[in-house]
């Protein structure tokens, strides 16, 4: 299903992800590890998304929601100065699984454009409401403390959180792989195929997907709570619908589908922002172009123009 | 045709009506299956033949009327849960799922039935309870070669014969057949004919036909539909010398 050379692809990219704090550090240049560490927080983001889009048919334009959720359930905790990391997390997942179900028992009653505007409408409201918390910052944001997880795991050290975030995209993706190949996955992937013959043949395809948009709500939401960590700061924007889009986009530009590509997606999509804004700070004008000749020729995006082949080419 | 049958028929069809604003497409329609036999349904363009399987199987609503399949009535039940009860259906416009393997989409069958699906660990398509018999249903409709070809690669009758796969795959006690010849040529049109008379007596099946050698070569029994009415039940050879019928329907094709 995958081939050899992906995969190498894909273990050279870990590599690469896993020696960056040494070198970073014996350059003096930290700030690139932050980058890294922020590019990773993204992957997990766009891999969850990409359950959505590439395997479920469900065009969620409403992603950020639930990196929202998961950086909110850090900072609001915080503020009470709970932080214990353990409960921060469980709590980020239980909020994101909520507002996920929420948002997926809504949506999956419509298809095409209505899923589309009516995910996003709901994100905005996420937005609008996290704007109207004066307590916990408003429009301002609020500062969080890293979650504490008592002798375990010291996060206020960043190589330390880099590769507690490393770890978590390590297991999303493996974790990932794993259910879009097992049978709930081909539940998920026949439905986005043919929802009408999936019902034909015996499934009852809502709950299945679901529980698909609850777990990418999930998955989102862990990368909301590593997000608060790095940044030690969170604000309403994380939920705001450019954020959505730009996660959207880096799914596109990674390879739609193909799980893997939107980490390489997310990475390419940071680096060039932080390249390109160095020298204008309207450098959408000169990504937007390039999106859209990536779209209409080469479908799977970047993935696609790694070595070794896709499946169904033969 | 003859003997008197004893047991319930499969599938037992009274008063249904469904009207699309004006239109008629079903009018008080009663209609039986018996078990073990080909019950055929064919009528002009616009009868309401798909709309009548649609109905069926649970994918449009009727307005008013009753279903009673395998002794329950099945009139409120959604499309997956009459699949559950044992009803499948074939469809008069390929629905597969082009971007999965061949033997990947009569798994897909197999799957439906055999428990939830929330299983997330262990890979499907290497699943020996999903890929044995879904290899021995390929290899009976004509299709073990091919299993590890993308669906979308098939030819068109090939893809038919997938398409019938998939009902089969399921354990059917009753297939609705749409059209399962629709758009094949007439060698590979003879090819189904000839596999559908092969499992004749194991399903029950219900066949929306519009080719007549077809009907004639497998119906049992035959009922016409005319905007939505049946004009006529009876044995191929009642329905060919019937005169509404031929003025209705057969007239213009003989």
């Amino acid at each position: 299903m995958i081939d050899r050379a992906k995969v190498m692809s894909l273990l050279v990219g870990f590599l690469v992800l896993a020696v960056i704090p040494p070198i970073t550090s014996e350059l003096g240049e930290e700030f690139y590890m932050g980058l890294a560490a922020r590019m990773m927080i993204f992957a997990i983001a766009a891999v969850s998304l990409d359950l959505l889009l590439g395997y479920g048919g469900m065009i969620s334009f409403g992603h950020a929601a639930y990196l929202g959720t998961g950086s909110y359930a850090v900072a609001i905790l915080s503020f009470y100065e709970i932080t214990n990391g353990f409960l921060q997390f469980f709590v980020a997942i239980g909020a994101s699984a909520l507002i996920a179900l929420i948002i997926g028992f809504i949506c999956l009653r419509t298809k095409g454009i209505y899923f589309i505007m009516i995910t996003l409408a709901l994100t905005q409201m996420l937005y609008f409401l996290g704007i109207s918390l004066e307590e916990y910052g408003g429009d301002d944001g609020i500062n969080t403390d890293r979650s504490e997880f008592y002798g375990l795991l010291d996060l206020s050290d960043d190589t330390n959180l880099y590769y507690f975030i490393l770890f978590f995209l390590v297991l999303c993706v493996w974790l990932s792989w794993r259910m879009i190949n097992s049978r709930f996955g081909m539940v998920v992937r026949g439905s986005q195929s043919n929802d009408d013959r999936m019902q034909a043949i015996g499934f009852p395809t809502f709950r299945y997907k679901l529980a698909a948009f609850v777990i990418a709500g999930v998955i989102c939401g862990v990368a909301g709570f590593l997000l608060a960590n790095l940044t030690e700061f969170v604000t309403p924007e994380y939920m705001h619908w450019f954020r959505s889009g730009e996660i959207m986009i880096m799914v596109l530009v990674g390879g739609m589908g193909t799980l893997f590509g939107p980490v390489f997606g997310a990475i390419a999509y940071l680096l060039f922002e932080e390249v390109i804004s160095t020298i204008t700070e309207h450098w959408m004008i000169i990504f937007g172009p390039i999106l859209v000749i990536l779209v209409l020729f080469a479908r799977q995006g970047v993935w696609s123009m790694l070595p070794g082949r896709e499946r169904g080419d033969d | 045709m003859t003997d008197p049958i004893l047991k319930e028929p499969i599938l037992k069809v009274r008063g249904l009506n469904k009207h699309f604003g004006g239109v008629v497409a079903t009018e008080n329609l009663d209609f039986e299956v018996e078990q073990g036999e080909i019950h055929a349904v064919i009528g002009p363009n616009g009868a309401g033949k798909t709309t009548f399987v649609a109905e069926i199987s649970g994918m449009i609503k009727p307005d008013s009327g009753s279903i009673v399949f395998d002794g329950d009535e099945i009139g409120g039940l959604s499309a997956h849960a009459r699949s559950q009860r044992g009803l499948a259906r074939s469809f008069q416009i390929t629905s597969i799922f082009k971007n999965f393997t061949v033997i990947e989409n009569v798994a897909m069958s197999i799957q439906a039935h055999d428990g939830h699906s929330f299983r997330f660990w262990r890979r499907a398509n290497a699943d020996p309870t999903l890929i044995d018999p879904a290899q021995e249903i390929l290899d009976r409709v004509g299709l073990g070669a091919r299993a590890e070809t993308m669906a979308s690669n098939l030819a068109h009758g090939e893809q038919r014969q997938l398409e019938i796969a998939m009902a089969l795959a399921t354990g059917p006690k009753l297939l609705l057949l749409d059209e399962p010849t629709a758009g094949m040529g007439p060698e590979d049109s003879q090819n189904m004919v000839t596999f559908l008379k092969d499992i004749k007596g194991e399903y029950s099946m219900l066949l929306i036909e519009h080719d007549m050698d077809t009907v004639f070569a497998l119906a049992d029994r035959i009922t016409v539909l005319v905007y939505g009415r049946a004009i006529a039940t009876g044995t191929p050879s009642e329905i060919r010398g019937n005169d509404e019928v031929r003025a209705a329907y057969l007239g213009e094709e003989a």
